[in-house]
């Protein structure tokens, strides 16, 4: 049931949302959303739609930095720790090799490289996606099935700046679009 | 490469049936929604049965000692390294699947990538039973190969190829069991948006983490999920290579070669390529996923069996010609002596199931036929568990000197803890099955809608 009133039972307003049939019709319609200079939008999908990045203006994910960084802390660690137990803490002849005998270390430096350099990438993946995340809730349950959409968002109060958000403005947009089922959809909590 | 080159180059259609998303998350979902059937009860009943055996026999050897096996003076690694090494390979399959498959862009991973995951996770599992309890003391195995300071301050042996496994077999575990939980995020949210219970419903909604397929999460999680595939590569790539280190870093004629990273990598995807295709043939058949996993997809895995299987052939051959190239009489022996010494059995075992069987797939008839597919890859699982059999036994059983020559027979012990291992993998397996969504559906929803773009428009997005 759309409203215009900014909030129902004591939930804020999130936005508005349509639908489209085709990844490539919401692809156009991103683009449309991004020129008219809307601040907060994005797209619900059921799976990642490839141009999608492109037409909404997303960087390039800043994840491969952070694997590097944590790949070369883990390999450093890793060669660290070795050398330090196997040369300073308890010096141990084995084998007939020197203490620092680092190409047997290399293993372990590899493995911890990847150990590392995987955890901190979903963690940081995580960070960035705000997952998990139990407050909020999808706008409809038929997108993780087969439906594309487009939602405008209300823009946080704070960073507000650009334009003011307007939502019989936002929904004729929608529609002019070709967005079918335009609503207003109010922040949920699953709990 | 625009998608209409990308259809030039891989024709077949990757689902079958005509099936719509909606279909995709009714089909899949559906044995997650309905009381199990009495095949799956029958199945899992077997599998707590077995590995019931296996745990009791476990539980004897611990109070009675090692003695209950058939380990012997020189054969002091059997069955259980055996099946440690088994394990580890049957594994190795899913990771090529889920992340080298995937940077090779090959579509068709989308419809067996979940489950061959999963069969990786709890082959890992499965396997790391192994080196616990061979010490026949589990509960100090568990901790003693950590590098914690110990009471005595020693620290653990780094230069040691069986620590670099504990190292490599963990990460191994860990980072393919979050490669796969990353994967089932969007399917849990799926799973949890079509669940009508309640209990279901808080279940799914914890597991996936309130996943709400927005394309700003979508574009951070592609990334990762590449990076994923870039860094478990090398990484399944490295932990057979580690595992064959801890035989070919000793000294015993027939274990110290260099070919041995490459031929149990080999080994390691041939077995697991195998495995993969045992559980598809029977998982698209109980829980009807035909239109899915196509003759297509199993088609191709046979393929990648033949090829790895004379991979294998070929390591076999020239294990031969590199030890009389040596000019080492001990080398010389090992081998003659593995092929045609007490053991010759299980080397023709071997070399039959491994290498002369899967050459019935030059044949498309044969590749596929689902009932000559399931009895090879039968046959392959065999063969790859007596290769194992051969390199540890038949190294092992005739030292240097006469006097240390010994015949190796497991016991009922040996035989009933392989069983058990066999039930905990299944139990495991049938678990999934019925918990989590089988197919990964949002990737299938990707390359379906691939196949409708191109045949619409003719154009696409790279």
């Amino acid at each position: 049931m759309a409203t215009t009133e900014n909030t129902v039972n004591e939930r804020p307003l999130a936005g508005v949302i349509g639908y489209f049939d085709q990844p490539s019709q919401l692809i156009d319609a991103m683009t449309e959303v991004r020129k008219a200079n809307y601040q907060c939008f994005d797209a619900y999908t059921p799976f990642p739609v490839h141009g999608m990045d492109a037409a909404q203006g997303l960087k390039r994910s800043p994840l491969p930095y952070v694997t590097l960084v944590a790949g070369v802390l883990g390999c450093t660690f890793a060669f660290s720790f070795e050398y330090w137990t196997s040369a300073v803490d308890w010096p141990l002849i084995v084998g007939g090799k020197p203490f620092n005998s680092w190409p047997a270390f290399v293993p372990i430096m590899f493995e911890l490289t990847v150990l590392f350099g995987g955890l901190a990438t979903v963690g940081a993946m995580f960070a960035l996606n705000r997952l998990p995340n139990m407050k909020r809730k999808i706008f409809d349950p038929e997108i993780t099935r087969d439906r594309f959409a487009l939602a405008i968002e209300v823009p946080p109060a704070a960073v507000a700046q650009y334009k003011k958000f307007d939502v019989a403005e936002a929904t004729e947009f929608l529609n002019k679009l070709g967005a079918t089922g335009v609503r207003t959809v109010y922040a949920e909590g699953w709990f | 490469m625009s998608t209409t080159d990308v259809m030039q180059l891989s024709p077949d259609v990757l689902v079958t049936g005509g099936k719509t998303m909606t279909d995709i998350n009714q089909d899949v979902a559906a044995p997650l929604e309905r009381f199990p059937s009495g095949k799956w009860w029958a199945a899992f009943g077997v599998a707590i049965l077995a590995f019931l055996i296996g745990a009791t026999l476990a539980a004897n050897m611990f109070m009675q000692g090692l003695g209950v096996l058939g380990l012997n003076q020189p054969n002091g690694w059997g069955v259980f390294i055996v099946n440690f090494v088994f394990w580890i390979g049957i594994g190795h399959a899913g990771t090529l699947i889920s992340a080298i498959l995937f940077l090779f862009r090959q579509k068709w991973r989308t419809a067996i990538n979940r489950a061959a995951e999963a069969m990786t996770i709890f082959a890992v599992m499965t396997a790391l039973i192994f080196p616990v309890i061979h010490t026949g003391r589990p509960w100090y195995a568990a901790i003693w190969l950590l590098p914690y300071p110990n009471q005595r301050q020693l620290w653990v042996n780094f230069r040691s190829p069986l620590l670099w496994d504990v190292f490599a077999v963990s990460t191994y575990f860990t980072i393919s069991a979050v490669f796969w939980f990353v994967g089932l995020i969007p399917d849990l949210a799926s799973i949890r948006d079509r669940a009508k219970n309640p209990i279901r419903k808080f279940i799914y909604t914890i597991l996936s983490l309130g996943w709400r397929g927005s394309n700003k999460n979508w574009s951070h999680y592609e990334m990762a999920y590449l990076i994923l595939a870039g860094l478990s590569t090398p990484l399944v790539l490295s932990v057979h290579t580690i595992v064959s280190f801890d035989f070919a870093v000793s000294l015993v004629p027939g274990w110290h070669t260099t070919i041995f990273p490459p031929y149990f990598v080999a080994g390691a995807i041939f077995s697991g390529f195998a495995m993969v295709v045992t559980l598809m043939v029977i998982t698209r058949e109980l829980f009807g996923l035909k239109n899915y996993i196509t003759l297509n997809h199993l088609e191709k895995m046979n393929k990648i069996i033949m090829a790895t299987g004379m991979m294998v052939g070929y390591a076999y051959a020239c294990e031969f010609f590199i030890a009389w190239y040596s000019g080492s009489p001990f080398e010389r022996f090992a081998f003659i002596n593995r092929a045609f010494g007490p053991y010759w059995w299980a080397y023709w075992i071997m070399a039959g199931c491994n290498v002369f069987i899967p050459q019935v797939f030059w044949f498309k008839k044969a590749r596929r036929s689902i009932p000559i597919m399931f009895v090879v890859s039968l046959f392959v699982n065999i063969g790859m568990w007596f290769e194992r059999f051969v390199i540890t036994v038949t190294s092992l059983h005739r030292e240097f000197l006469p006097s240390m020559w010994r015949y190796y027979v497991p016991t009922w012990s040996d035989w009933g803890i392989t069983l058990g291992s066999f039930g905990f993998f299944f139990i495991f397996f049938l678990l999934f099955c019925r918990i989590l969504p089988a197919i990964a559906m949002a990737e299938v929803k990707g390359v379906l809608d691939l196949n409708s773009e191109a045949k619409e428009a003719g154009h696409g997005h790279h």
